[in-house]
């Protein structure tokens, strides 16, 4: 029992089953457990889910990228002015958005690392100077901030496919799972990330390139954001400089009660995926119950409350003696 | 002394700016010895150290290793030739298992091309048996998170660490002075461990008695120039006490302090 307790997933699995339960028996009525409630909320997990992986390390190597939501939109607006406006077919205009995802990864890491200032500020002042510029930029070019994208039968295919009412986005999702459990639990690169952010000091004298696991972990966020901007691109045929602006505190929200700590060093993908599931479970079960969805911002706020209390509670069982 | 030194400095001095950090200092260290460096803050030790350890190269003098002279030409150079230095405090990772703690940096790995992994099995059960080797035996699992072992148990971890990947001259930077009495036992049981391992061990500590415990060679630092050096036996523990206070002030303090009392 208390072994369960040092866990940093136990408090996400805990809060994921009660809600669950909850929106089970007061909507049983309404669907909400049925194929298409529980497809319902999954499609809303799992964009924010494929962002919330490469934040979850991150944040575990000890850094923040607030930068995220600007980098979704302003990568449909890269496949609407490539398409739309210039007449480009769309592969090319992906393969854009995703590389400039990551040139703006390695913008933050660059920064961060050589400055040694707060991630914190500075990708907050790259979300602004990133969905600034795609505003700019888009009003010169095409006299609009959001605007139609030209979309191939394959781009639909991989991007917004479907299947019934289930997006594909949610594979991408399970995909961003696999490889971050990969990542993290398995490989050195990960026994890395746990360092980084559990001791600099020690992980650099142990010969670990810590600048070089920063750099690569904001670069994984660009790119996962840039794939969430495509992917929403492709599913509503637009590109808007505000998509994603959700994202800037929906992503740590999900990651600190999925069990990592605020300050680095402590955490598991498993956790953070069965918290991006909470979300889901959360902002769809209140339409279901016919509340205002009002309600939904209340409901995470004191979960993310509960959240930092029970992880601060975990890490010091985490540390006591013996097992 | 039969062993010819491992690593020696030959009249080093270390200035940055106009302030001497370290003059004229010579200091010898020989495999299967533990050298204590002693001295109050501030006297250089950390200079000294630095200077061995490749962080600084000395304005002056020389560094002999293996018989011939050289210049570390960076910290990574100093431990590929089997410097490794032990700290305090900074070494472990809390959070971290024993197992990864002990390999990082350095992890064991099997499968091939983007599917090779950290191979789990193989760090714990070497981290495990370098731990039992040094008498930690109440550890029985290497999944354990670090800090969740006691201080003078992440110093043999550190330590052991360090031994196992080849260090041949062994830095500790009071590695004692945060523990319990204890704590400190294991340390220094271990250090004599390491010192049957033929490993030169260099041993900074203001504890007198843990110094004159386990110490074979002493060198006394005050304001950045070797006040003493002697061997094991030679000096008592009060003059060792009266070095490391700065020599002859300490018998000034006492009477000061009766003139207070």
């Amino acid at each position: 029992m208390t072994r369960l307790l040092r866990r940093p997933e136990t408090g996400a699995i805990v809060a994921f089953l009660l809600t669950y339960l909850f929106f089970a028996i007061f909507t049983y009525t309404n669907g909400f457990v049925s194929w298409n409630g529980t497809v319902g909320w999954m499609n809303l997990a799992a964009e924010l889910g494929i962002v919330a992986v490469p934040v979850a390390l991150l944040m575990i190597a000890g850094e923040f990228d607030l930068s995220i939501g600007s980098t979704v939109g302003a990568a449909s607006m890269v496949l609407a002015i490539g398409t739309t406006h210039m007449g480009l077919t769309i592969w090319p205009m992906i393969v854009l958005a995703l590389v400039m995802g990551m040139a703006i990864g390695l913008a933050n890491g660059l920064v961060v690392v050589r400055t040694g200032l707060p991630s914190f500020i500075v990708t907050l002042a790259t979300n602004f100077i990133v969905i600034g510029a795609t505003m700019g930029l888009s009003r010169l070019l095409t006299n609009v901030t959001s605007s139609s994208i030209a979309v191939s039968d394959s781009a639909k295919l991989v991007f917004a496919g479907r299947w019934e009412q289930a997006n594909i986005s949610i594979l991408w999702w399970l995909l961003a799972i696999a490889i971050g459990l990969w990542v993290l639990s398995r490989t050195v690169f990960g026994n890395w990330i746990y360092a980084t952010g559990g001791n600099l000091q020690a992980a650099r004298g142990a010969g670990v390139p810590v600048e070089r696991v920063k750099i690569i972990l904001f670069m994984a966020t660009g790119f996962a954001a840039a794939l969430v901007g495509i992917i929403l691109g492709v599913q509503w045929n637009s590109g808007n400089a505000t998509y994603g602006m959700g994202y800037v505190f929906q992503a740590p929200i999900v990651v600190v009660i999925g069990g990592v700590l605020l300050s680095g060093g402590y955490g598991t993908v498993g956790g953070v995926a069965v918290a991006t599931a909470l979300f889901g479970v959360i902002s769809t079960g209140i339409f279901y119950t016919g509340w205002s969805t009002d309600w939904i911002q209340l409901f995470l706020g004191a979960l993310l409350g509960a959240a930092v209390l029970a992880n601060s509670y975990v890490r010091k069982m985490a540390l006591m003696g013996g097992r | 002394m039969s062993q010819s030194p491992i690593l020696e400095l030959k009249n080093v001095t270390k200035r940055f700016g106009n302030t001497h950090a370290l003059s004229d200092v010579s200091i010898a260290l020989t495999p299967g010895r533990i050298h204590c460096l002693l001295g109050d803050n501030g006297a250089g030790k950390s200079t000294l150290i630095k200077v061995m350890s490749g962080y600084h190269h000395a304005t002056d003098g020389q560094v002999v290793f293996d018989g011939e002279q050289l210049t570390f030409a960076s910290p990574r150079h100093a431990r590929q030739l089997g410097i490794a230095t032990v700290h305090q405090d900074v070494g472990t990772i809390p959070l971290m298992t024993i197992g990864r703690n002990f390999f990082l940096g350095a992890e064991p790995k099997k499968g091939f091309g983007p599917f090779s992994q950290l191979d789990k099995a193989k760090a714990n059960g070497i981290a495990l048996e370098q731990m039992q080797r040094f008498g930690i035996t109440r550890v029985k699992d290497a999944e354990q998170l670090v800090g969740t072992m006691s201080g003078g148990e992440r110093q043999v971890l550190a330590i052991g660490r360090a031994m196992y990947f080849g260090a041949r001259v062994l830095i500790l930077d009071e590695p004692t002075s945060a523990l319990g009495v204890k704590e400190s036992a294991i340390v220094l049981k271990m250090m004599k461990q390491v010192r049957e391992d033929g490993i030169a061990v260099v041993f900074i500590t203001h504890n007198a008695r843990h110094a004159m415990a386990v110490g074979d060679d002493f060198s006394v630092l005050i304001h950045g120039k070797v006040a003493a050096q002697f061997e094991r036996g030679e000096v008592s523990r009060d003059e060792l006490l009266n070095l490391m206070a700065g020599g002859e002030d300490m018998a000034q303090l006492e009477v000061d302090l009766e003139a207070v009392e």
